[in-house]
Formats: C-alpha cells, sequence, structure tokens
C-alpha cells in the first residue's frame, strides 16, 4: 500500500518533468521560428507597421495618463518622506532615479501586458478557433511567419518607447506637483537630478530593462493565443494566463536584472 | 493607398514620440550635456583616507567641475590611497597645486577641490599632486575633540 503511493508520486513527478520540458521545448522552438520569420520581415514592412499602430499608439492614452499620475503621486509622496529630513530640494532626483531605473520599465510592461498582450492572445486565439490559422497553412502561407513575427517584432519595437514616454511623463508630472504646486526650488529639482542620474547607469538601466520586458511580454502573450484551445473557453482562459503569466514574468525579470545590474 | 499613408503617419508619430521622450531623457534628466565630451588628461594624487569618495565623483576648482575621478586603488606600500583624476583639457593647473577631499552640504557627496598653487609649469598627464589632505572622518574628528576636552579638563583640575 505505502510503496504503491511511492511509485505514484515518482510516476506523477517523472509526468511533470516530462510535461515541462515538451511544453519548454515547444516554447522554445516556437520562438526561435518566430525570430526566423522576423529576421525575414524587412521585406514587408508594412506587416510590422500596422502591427505597431496597434499595439504601439492605442497604448499611448493609458501609458501617458499613468505616467502623468505616477509622477504626481511620487512627488506627493517623496516630498512627505524628504522634507522630513529638511532636504526637498533632492525631490527631482528621488523622482528621476526611481522612475528611470524601475517604475517606469516596469509599469509600462504590467500595463503594456494588459492593454496590448491580452489583445494578442485574443486576437490569435479567436484566428486559430475560427481555423484561419489552418486555412493560411492550406495556402502555404507560414501562419507563425505571416501573423505571429510581425506582431512580435512590433511589441518588441514598442514596448521601449512606451517606457520611455511614461518615464518622461513621470517626470513631468513630478515636476508639476513638486515645483508648481508644492514649490520645490526649480533650479535645484533639475539640477539634483542632473548630478544624479547617469546616462548609462540609471537610463541605459531602464531601457535594457524595458527592452527585456518586451521581448517576454510580448513572446508570452503571442505563444499563449497560439497554442490557445480553439474554443470561446480556451480563448478566456489564455488571456487570463498571459496577464497572470506576463506579470509574474515581469516582475521576476525585475528582481534579476536589478540584481545583476546592481553592482 | 491613402489607408496606409495615415497609417504611416501615426507610426511615424509614434516613434517621434519615443526619440524625443529619449532626447529628453538624456538631455534633461540625465547628465550628457555635462558629460566630458573634451579630451583630458590624468594625474595621480595619494590620500591617507579617502573617506567615501567614489570613481566619477567630480573634481571642484573655486566650485567649477574642471574634472572627475577616474580611478581609485589602493597601494600597499606605503599603504595609501592611489586617486586618478582626469582633469579638463582646457585646464591648465600649475605644479604645485593642492588636492584634498571636501564635502558637498552635509550629508552631500564628496569631492575633490583643487587649489591652485604658483608654480609657472603646469601639471602635465601622469603628474602627480604633492600635497594632499585626505577626506575628514567624522569619527576622528569626535576622537580629537574627545580627546582634547578631556586634556582641557585635566589643566582646569591642576
Amino acid at each position: 500500500m505505502m510503496s504503491n503511493l511511492i511509485v505514484r508520486t515518482i510516476t506523477q513527478l517523472g509526468r511533470w518533468v516530462r510535461v515541462s520540458v515538451i511544453e519548454l521545448g515547444l516554447a522554445f522552438r516556437t520562438l526561435c521560428a518566430i525570430v526566423m520569420g522576423g529576421l525575414n520581415l524587412w521585406k514587408r514592412p508594412r506587416l510590422v507597421t500596422t502591427q505597431l499602430h496597434f499595439i504601439g499608439n492605442y497604448s499611448l492614452i493609458i501609458i501617458l495618463v499613468s505616467g502623468l499620475f505616477v509622477g504626481f503621486v511620487l512627488a506627493y509622496q517623496g516630498y512627505y518622506t524628504l522634507s522630513r529630513y529638511g532636504s526637498a530640494e533632492a525631490l527631482g532626483l528621488l523622482v528621476a532615479l526611481s522612475l528611470v531605473r524601475e517604475l517606469g520599465p516596469v509599469i509600462t510592461a504590467l500595463l503594456f501586458a494588459g492593454r496590448a498582450g491580452t489583445s494578442l492572445t485574443a486576437e490569435i486565439g479567436l484566428m486559430k478557433a475560427g481555423e484561419q490559422l489552418a486555412a493560411m497553412e492550406m495556402m502555404a502561407i507560414n501562419p507563425i511567419h505571416r501573423v505571429l513575427a510581425p506582431r512580435f517584432v512590433a511589441g518588441f519595437i514598442a514596448m521601449p518607447i512606451l517606457a520611455m514616454l511614461f518615464t518622461a511623463m513621470g517626470i513631468g508630472g513630478g515636476y508639476l506637483v513638486g515645483v508648481q504646486l508644492i514649490g520645490v526650488d526649480e533650479g535645484a529639482f533639475w539640477s539634483q537630478m542632473q548630478a544624479g542620474v547617469d546616462l548609462w547607469d540609471d537610463i541605459g538601466n531602464g531601457i535594457v530593462k524595458s527592452i527585456v520586458f518586451g521581448f517576454a511580454v510580448t513572446f508570452i502573450a503571442i505563444y499563449q493565443g497560439y497554442q490557445a484551445q480553439p474554443t470561446p473557453e480556451g480563448v478566456s482562459r489564455a488571456t487570463t494566463r498571459t496577464v497572470v503569466l506576463s506579470s509574474l514574468m515581469v516582475l521576476w525579470l525585475d528582481f534579476v536584472l536589478t540584481a545583476l545590474m546592481f553592482n | 493607398m491613402q489607408q496606409n499613408k495615415l497609417l504611416d503617419f501615426w507610426v511615424g508619430l509614434f516613434v517621434l514620440l519615443g526619440a524625443l521622450a529619449l532626447l529628453f531623457l538624456a538631455l534633461k534628466v540625465g547628465n550628457m550635456s555635462s558629460l566630458s565630451l573634451h579630451s583630458s588628461y590624468s594625474v595621480i594624487t595619494k590620500f591617507d583616507n579617502i573617506g567615501g569618495l567614489k570613481v566619477r565623483a567630480p573634481v571642484k576648482s573655486a566650485g567649477v567641475v574642471v574634472g572627475r575621478v577616474g580611478d581609485i586603488k589602493f597601494d600597499d606600500h606605503t599603504y595609501q590611497a592611489i586617486v586618478t583624476l582626469q582633469l579638463d583639457n582646457r585646464y591648465k593647473f600649475p605644479k604645485d597645486s593642492s588636492a584634498k577631499i571636501l564635502t558637498s552640504g552635509l550629508l552631500g557627496e564628496q569631492y575633490i577641490g583643487l587649489e591652485p598653487g604658483g608654480d609657472v609649469n603646469a601639471l602635465v598627464a601622469g603628474d602627480s599632486i604633492k600635497m594632499t589632505q585626505s577626506a575628514m572622518i567624522l569619527e576622528n574628528l569626535i576622537g580629537q575633540f574627545l580627546f582634547s576636552k578631556a586634556a582641557e579638563g585635566k589643566g582646569n583640575n591642576q
């Protein structure tokens, strides 16, 4: 009886490992196919610009407004803490560093997963459910090259741009609240910021983060759509999984990247 | 075709906005404008104690940034810190200039202050600054203060 249970547990563990390895391999093969397809896209840039318009331009409003409000709140909260130590002049530095290094890339990636990732998953999942991908294959068009690769490249390009816009907007918001509303000295606000923010260590760091996040979020979204069960329920489940997985992935990658680039 | 042109316009605008944001971050937020595009020459200084001095800390003379700290090493023969200063080529300093480590504000970052001397010859690349003054270490200062206070008290008692 006891040995039976042990054997069953070991069997389950083995199956879990096998399934995980198969899934990982499948994901990696799809990624390779997408990248190969992406390399051929320079012949048909229109496919990418259409997706860039859909992913990038339509995400602008939510990114810009969120950036502005995050900047507002950062300035208020930062001022509250800094004024206790009598160093409210460092507000510009606090707002800029937290946005450039951390909040800009991470919040943009989370919003990007919610705004663009879900729509990518739903679109590709519905294409699959409606057998449009199968029909493409019948016409000897590779759906990975035609449908997946342009979306991947567009997401990859759009994400760093959106993160930079978010950061710039947030700093603008911090300026509005900190200088115009609270009355921190304008010169100190900017000069402390310029003295403390390094072009490569801080801004470059943030851009590297946003590129990695863009890669991860877009790939998860596309892959979930491509692997979705071709039913309404399957598409809805894939969409949910996109948000959960890519949010967790962004937070985890953020920790890893920060730890790597900390020194 | 008209549709495509409109779409291209919007995508172009999106990318342009991104480029502007990057420019804003680099110029207004970062310190690219103060990044030394001028070539520099390096001068070596030795300090007994550098306190919290860091690489890329500013080197100032009369309050103006004239260079940056390029490298900090430890010399295990003299047990001193070897600090390489990267001075802007536009500025020349006399050979007998002195360097000291100062702190901006009470809790601010540490920087190196250059005091020009009176020599007619100027420092050139590879030269070393002989006269240096170490960073003020708060614990040492307090220790000295207590010591002198104690000595004072002893004197009064007699």
